[in-house]
């Protein structure tokens, strides 16, 4: 287990989180492209099971830093410490099976393949049986096929979606495909979730269940949830901690209200009032 | 009254319909051969049917499983046939039951074209892109040539191989060449059966189907959905490609060695990048991931050519109409979903017979 790491003076981690470590410590995280400083002097540390948000303007590097959380990208400068671990050169599948799940800005599914079998995907490492029983059809494969079904049931009944088992991911509407995401990163039970714009596309009364659900996932899961979202409303709403981006380099950090009274944020989104989620 | 139906899921129907067709095919052929109503040219051309069958099917494991184009496949078929004669020659005195001696090379074909299916797959898939075309295609070349150098015989004193040119192996009297450079492999025994064949595409469709629905399965189609998400689901990329890629080497490897024991020569020209295309083809021509769509297209296009030489002239002309047909069926939705409710519909017929259910959607 990691050191006890004293409490931001945002006070981003909620109280119920205080008496045990952090689940993720960022420190002085950076990556340049070539020349462009894409992100700068991150740092950011989340409770076990705190709802945080990460905003900021297009551009910002937000995707940037969950592509470097997922190891998309390796960091150039800081380090990544998840529950104590230094994810230092690890590749996207072992911080996946440390604990890190996210969902895309593009969305990403597996859209040739059904609902079921997207969420069973995300269940990989869950329940393992080797090729030659499943060619075969021994007895681990039965055990296994069975217990995975069950569960992508129950992960789909999050969202109520058990009824869209059998549809073909690529052809659900977009605001099911979102949904499906973040189911199929729950499969892979994680103990950090990263959202990326998970409300994007969403109508208003969508948006509104999706809140709920993502608080009903904390619970029900205990664990933690980043998201980023362009959609105040949701932001302001759920999470507990912001971190505001600007040009690579958080500028502000702190509860809700202290985001929305933040002179410097203010200035940041300022004739930058946008709803669309464009590309990553 | 919907509930009488005991639904069968959708892939296992189709499963099921596929190993019928086969089934049902082997039937009509072994009749048609036993009442001596197939003509012997067609006869003849039952085991490469087979064998082109296997070919069509692993590749569409690599192409549309995996989502990978490969230009060499015919290199693995090479790698099979080629071991699978060595085997077969070594073991004629020591295995005397030809089918197990058949089943015996055909299994190290298979496993030497996995080898060397690993040996070329480590590098090209590691690479992002479409770096596995060139590589396969290269490799298919390189095969080729190795073979059309090497030399192998067969005496008292065991196998015996060599480089460059026959005087490289000194064989005792009573020796055998095996093979024989650019000549290729000569006075082969031919092993080879039908039924070898049918029991062949039985175990590539087994190996094939059940592992597009088994864990690993999944995980190869993740990877040709979406690599970028399917790594962040814990799934590793190179060790999914390198299976799929693997064991649709080792279905060539098999189809290789059964193809080779069905002639008493074969040369390694057999193998070359027109083969490895024409099996791409009927790949494409039946539906990338469409496995079904392989085999009937491997069978019709091979069939074909012979069935036609009456038409003399116009030969060529009904081999691309039939060619443009078998396409727009097999890649037209509608049509397929027009075989599919008719597949349904004689499954839902034989059920309501047992137990009056209604229309199920
Ligand atoms: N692979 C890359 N190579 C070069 N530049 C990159 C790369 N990825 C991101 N960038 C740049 O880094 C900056 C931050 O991009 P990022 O996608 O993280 O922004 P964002 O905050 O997610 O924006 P948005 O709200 O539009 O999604 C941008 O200027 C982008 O062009
Ligand atoms: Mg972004």
């Amino acid at each position: 287990m990691s050191k006890m790491v004293p409490v931001p003076s945002a006070g981003i981690i909620p109280e119920r989180d205080l008496n045990s470590s952090p689940i993720l410590e960022i420190s002085h995280l950076g990556i340049t492209f070539g020349g462009l400083v894409a992100v700068e002097d991150f740092n950011l540390v989340i409770g076990r099971t705190e709802i945080s948000g990460l905003i900021g303007p297009n551009g910002a590097g937000k995707t940037t830093v969950f592509n470097l959380l997922t190891k998309v990208y390796q960091q150039t400068k800081g380090a990544i410490l998840l529950d104590g671990v230094d994810t230092k050169g690890m590749t996207t599948v072992q911080v996946n099976q440390l604990g890190i799940a996210r969902t895309f800005q593009n969305i990403r599914l597996f859209s040739s393949l059904t609902v079921e079998d997207n969420v069973k995907i995300g269940l990989h490492n869950q329940y393992k049986y080797d090729t030659l029983s499943g060619i075969l059809r021994l007895p681990p494969y039965w055990k296994a096929e069975k217990q995975a079904k069950e569960r992508v049931r129950e992960l789909l009944s999050i969202f109520n979606m058990e009824h869209m088992a059998k549809y073909k991911a690529g052809s659900l509407p977009y605001g099911a495909q979102r949904r499906l995401e973040i189911v199929r990163a729950l499969a892979t039970n994680p103990s950090l979730l990263l959202l990326d714009e998970p409300a994007a596309g969403m109508n208003p009364s969508e948006t509104e269940e999706l809140m709920a659900n993502i608080r009903k996932i904390r619970d029900a899961f205990q664990i933690a949830i980043l998201l980023i979202e362009h959609d105040m409303s949701l932001v302001m709403g759920i999470c507990e901690g912001i971190a505001v981006l600007n040009y690579g380099k958080i500028i502000a950090k702190g509860t809700p209200e202290e985001i929305q009274s933040n002179p410097e944020v203010i200035e940041a989104y300022l004739g930058k009032q946008k709803e669309d989620g464009s590309d990553a | 009254m919907m509930k009488g139906i005991k639904k069968i899921k959708k892939s296992t129907r189709s499963n099921i319909i596929t190993y019928g067709i086969v089934v049902l095919f082997f039937i009509i052929v072994q009749f048609l051969v036993m009442t001596g109503r197939m003509s012997s040219s067609l006869r003849g051309q039952l085991v490469p049917i087979a064998a082109y069958i296997v070919m069509a099917v692993s590749l569409n494991l690599t192409v549309g499983i995996l989502g990978e184009l490969s230009l060499g496949h015919a290199g693995f078929m090479s790698v099979g046939a080629f071991s699978g004669v060595i085997v077969a020659s070594t073991l004629q005195d020591q295995i005397t039951n030809a089918p197990l001696r058949l089943a015996v090379s055909m299994l190290i074909g298979g496993i030497l074209a996995a080898i060397v299916g690993v040996i070329v797959g480590v590098p090209a898939l590691r690479l992002r892109g479409d770096y596995l075309a060139i590589v396969t295609l290269a490799f298919g070349e390189i095969i080729k040539n190795i073979v059309n150098v090497i030399y192998v015989g067969f005496d008292s004193n065991g196998l015996q191989m060599g480089l460059n040119s026959a005087k490289s192996i000194q064989l005792e009297d009573g020796g055998k060449m095996v093979l024989n450079g650019p000549m290729g492999a000569v006075g082969i025994n031919r092993i080879s059966t039908v039924t070898a064949g049918f029991v062949l595409i039985i175990i590539t469709l087994i190996i094939v189907l059940n592992l597009m629905h088994s864990r690993s399965g999944r995980a190869i189609m993740a990877v040709r959905d979406n690599r970028i998400a399917a790594e962040s689901v814990g799934i590793s990329v190179t060790k999914y490609k390198l299976m799929a890629f693997v064991i649709s080497a080792a279905l060539a490897g098999f189809a290789g060695a059964l193809y080779a024991l069905n002639f008493s020569t074969v040369v390694a020209k057999k193998f070359d990048f027109n083969t490895s295309i024409l099996v791409l083809v009927f790949v494409v021509l039946g539906g990338i991931g469409n496995i079904r769509g392989s085999i009937i297209a491997a069978a019709v296009l091979t069939v074909l050519p012979e069935l036609l030489r009456q038409f003399n002239d116009y030969r060529m002309l009904i081999y691309a109409i039939i060619l443009i047909l078998i396409m727009i069926a097999t890649n037209n939705e509608k049509i397929k979903n027009f075989i599919n409710k008719i597949g349904f519909m004689l499954d839902l017929k034989t059920k309501n017979n047992v137990n009056k259910g209604g229309t199920a959607k």
